[in-house]
């Protein structure tokens, strides 16, 4: 009885400190692919793409399940840059970038709640309690995170008007290709 | 002196004899005057005149933001009708912050700053000047005149060469320019050389120019320092990075300046600007440009006001014989259609051309045969029909590994190319598309550097929140302890009696 105790016991005590051991030396990191697509992305959790965020929707890209062209704020570089990574085609003419528009606070409606600026990803919202809220517009990313929470639906996104400094020549028109002699 | 062959390039009919004999016409004051507040390379500027205002000659309007910007100055004296936005003469034609200026006709000047004497003003004082006179390369590129003034201070330069080559064909303004205002051009660059304290200055004129070689060599023929130079035609010799090509032999690094070799260009038309600048305290709010083309009855070179509308312009060439197939300012090679008659002339305008079939090249695009003629004519090197095939399958990343970037827009593999490629639309399609992916790029960075920010701050703000909230724990697990201990003692005391009677009786 006692033998059986303290063999099995013995037994317990080795395999266990082997079966520790071997889980921290043989331990299965996450797929690096996956933190190594998480470092491209944005970054701002915003989840236009449909994921809860950056980190799941780099999971999705690497098994497969999500397209390149999945992230609006990424736009075309973004698309580009995980295709090549990825190693798939991708047909970026397709994918218009999104037409940029900017969060806008209008100021009759803003009653001071503070909720926007607590969910903007990179605190282009800026206010306090009970008091006007504002948007600075250069650091926006178009994630439209605070247009959910308004509750006096103060907030909405504006377009961002053509300039001419952004403005460059199109794709010239391809030939026509039957020839007329 | 020795000119150097420059690669590739290509000879074109020069159709300059339309008016290279034509004096130059002042044009008179227009009924309504468009002056955008950007007219070069950089940052606009900021009207400080309001609607209703009544400005004067040469008043200051707009001045200029930032590092890389210049200032904009009243054409005449009239009313501010109106600042807002009106199409620039750009092939976009969206609209840019415009002033509308009505004049009244009395063209009366406003008090213009003092000469500068040029025996004891400092090379900071004359850049100054420059650029308080809103003065801008007017060779078409409009980099403001002043910044590149300033580079003796950052270069070691050895030379300024004054590019009246003027390349493009029709185009005469230059060449008038030199022929009839000799003496003060001259002046203008001396004011130049002195600013940038180079030692000696070349004049570069291309050889289809024999009036222009003349007049400048004899106003300099005492003058040891200024060597007027003849350059072959041979298109782009205007490009100011092959000009020192031609003339020192050496070549300018790709993404550097000439004034890596020491050498600085500036447009002979800007040399007369700035002489005006310095020597009677006006600013830049006219210019000479040449209209031109098959279809425009009377062509010539007129001084026109900065905002002229380009109808205004046409109108005094004797009007439109035709529909013009194409409108351009500025040269046939390089210049820029235009998206209507209503867009003001503006600092870079050289030219307003209205051209017939005849005179164009075939729209009739076919594919590539790869006969390598692009390759031949290229001035840069590159190769033309292996960009554009990449650009063509969106990969504009492949054109830029092959430099498309380096591409000058010149338009000679246009010119050359015998299936009518429209080369130049895919180089420029392409650099502003990298452009635009540049801006994407360095915006992301930012987004994640301050999402990272973000998240580190809500991260703290939770630790310090849960820090708080054990140490109230801990603060009211004491005070209940506290509470309690006291309470028992109370308790102890309000019944003392009896414990000490219940001790008595035990």
């Amino acid at each position: 009885m006692l033998e059986a105790i303290l063999s099995l016991t013995a037994l317990g005590i080795v395999l266990g400190t082997i079966l520790g051991i071997a889980s921290r030396y043989l331990k299965v990191e996450g797929n690096p692919l996956v933190e190594e697509i998480e470092q491209m992305m944005p970054g701002t959790q915003c989840g236009q793409c449909g994921y809860p965020g950056c980190a799941p929707a780099a999971e999705g890209l690497v098994k497969g399940e999500a397209e390149v062209t999945l992230c609006p704020p990424g736009g075309k570089s973004l698309a580009a840059a995980l295709a090549e990574k990825l190693g798939v085609e991708v047909d970026l003419s397709k994918m218009e970038n999104k037409e940029k528009a900017l969060a806008f606070v209008n100021e009759d409606l803003c009653i001071g709640c503070t909720r926007c600026f607590q969910v903007c990803p990179t605190d282009s919202l800026l206010g306090a309690p009970q008091q006007l809220h504002t948007v600075i517009s250069d650091i926006c990313t178009s994630c439209e995170d605070c247009i959910d929470v308004c509750p006096t639906s103060a907030l909405s996104m504006v377009p961002v008007e053509k300039t001419m400094q952004a403005w460059h020549w199109p794709m010239p028109e391809k030939y026509n290709k039957e020839i007329t002699l | 002196m020795e000119i150097f062959n420059i690669h590739g390039g290509a000879k074109l009919d020069g159709r300059k004899s339309l008016t290279a004999d034509l004096d130059i016409i002042t044009m008179p004051i227009p009924d309504i005057l468009h002056i955008p507040l950007q007219q070069h390379i950089g940052a606009p500027a900021e009207a400080i005149v309001n609607h209703g205002d009544r400005i004067l000659k040469g008043q200051l309007i707009a001045t200029s933001k930032g590092l890389i910007s210049a200032p904009v100055h009243s054409p005449t004296s009239g009313t501010v009708k109106r600042i807002g936005d009106f199409p620039a003469p750009h092939p976009s034609g969206l609209p840019v912050l415009t002033l509308t200026l009505e004049p009244d006709g009395l063209d009366e000047w406003a008090k213009l700053p003092e000469p500068l004497n040029i025996e004891t003003a400092t090379s900071q004082e004359i850049a100054d000047r420059v650029s308080q006179s809103g003065i801008v390369g007017m060779g078409g590129a409009t980099f403001p005149s002043a910044v590149k003034l300033n580079l003796g201070q950052r270069y070691k330069l050895e030379m300024l060469v004054i590019n009246g080559a003027e390349c493009e064909p029709y185009l005469t303004c230059d060449d008038r320019l030199m022929q009839e205002r000799t003496e003060k051009t001259v002046m203008g660059i001396k004011v130049m050389m002195k600013a940038l304290g180079v030692p000696k200055a070349l004049v570069a004129i291309e050889s289809n120019k024999p009036n222009a070689f003349k007049a400048m060599e004899k106003e300099c023929i005492h003058d040891d320092n200024i060597s007027i130079v003849h350059v072959p035609a041979r298109y782009p010799m205007g490009s100011e990075k092959h000009l020192v090509q031609a003339l020192t032999g050496k070549e300018t690094p790709a993404k550097g300046m000439t004034a890596d070799l020491g050498v600085v260009v500036h447009n002979v038309a800007t040399a007369f600007a700035v002489y005006e600048a310095v020597y009677h305290g006006r600013p830049l709010i006219s210019r000479i440009v040449t209209v031109s083309g098959q279809v425009i009855k009377k062509p010539g070179n007129y001084e026109t006001l900065i905002g002229t509308p380009v109808s205004s312009l046409i109108n005094m060439s004797g009007g439109m014989t035709d529909t013009p197939k194409q409108l351009l300012m500025g040269g046939p090679m390089m210049g820029q259609p235009l998206p209507n008659l209503d867009v003001p002339v503006i600092k870079g305008s050289g030219g307003v051309l209205a051209l017939n079939d005849t005179e164009m090249k075939d729209k009739n695009v076919m594919p590539c045969i790869g006969c390598g003629s692009c390759v031949m004519v290229c001035p840069v090197g590159l190769l033309p029909l292996d960009m554009a095939s990449r650009i063509e399958h969106e990969d504009v990343d492949g054109a830029d590994g092959i430099g498309v970037r380096d591409c000058v827009s010149c338009g000679s593999c246009n010119y050359v190319c015998p299936s009518h490629i429209p080369l130049v639309q895919y180089f420029n399609y392409a650099k502003g598309r990298l452009k635009e992916q540049d801006i994407d790029r360095r915006n992301q960075d930012r987004m994640k550097m301050l999402a990272q920010n973000r998240a580190l701050r809500d991260e703290k703000t939770q630790l310090a929140l849960e820090r708080k909230r054990a140490d109230r724990e801990a603060y009211n697990a004491a005070l209940a302890k506290m509470q309690t201990i006291s309470n028992t003692t109370k308790e102890n005391n309000n019944t003392g009696h009896n414990t000490t009677n219940e001790m008595d009786i035990k």
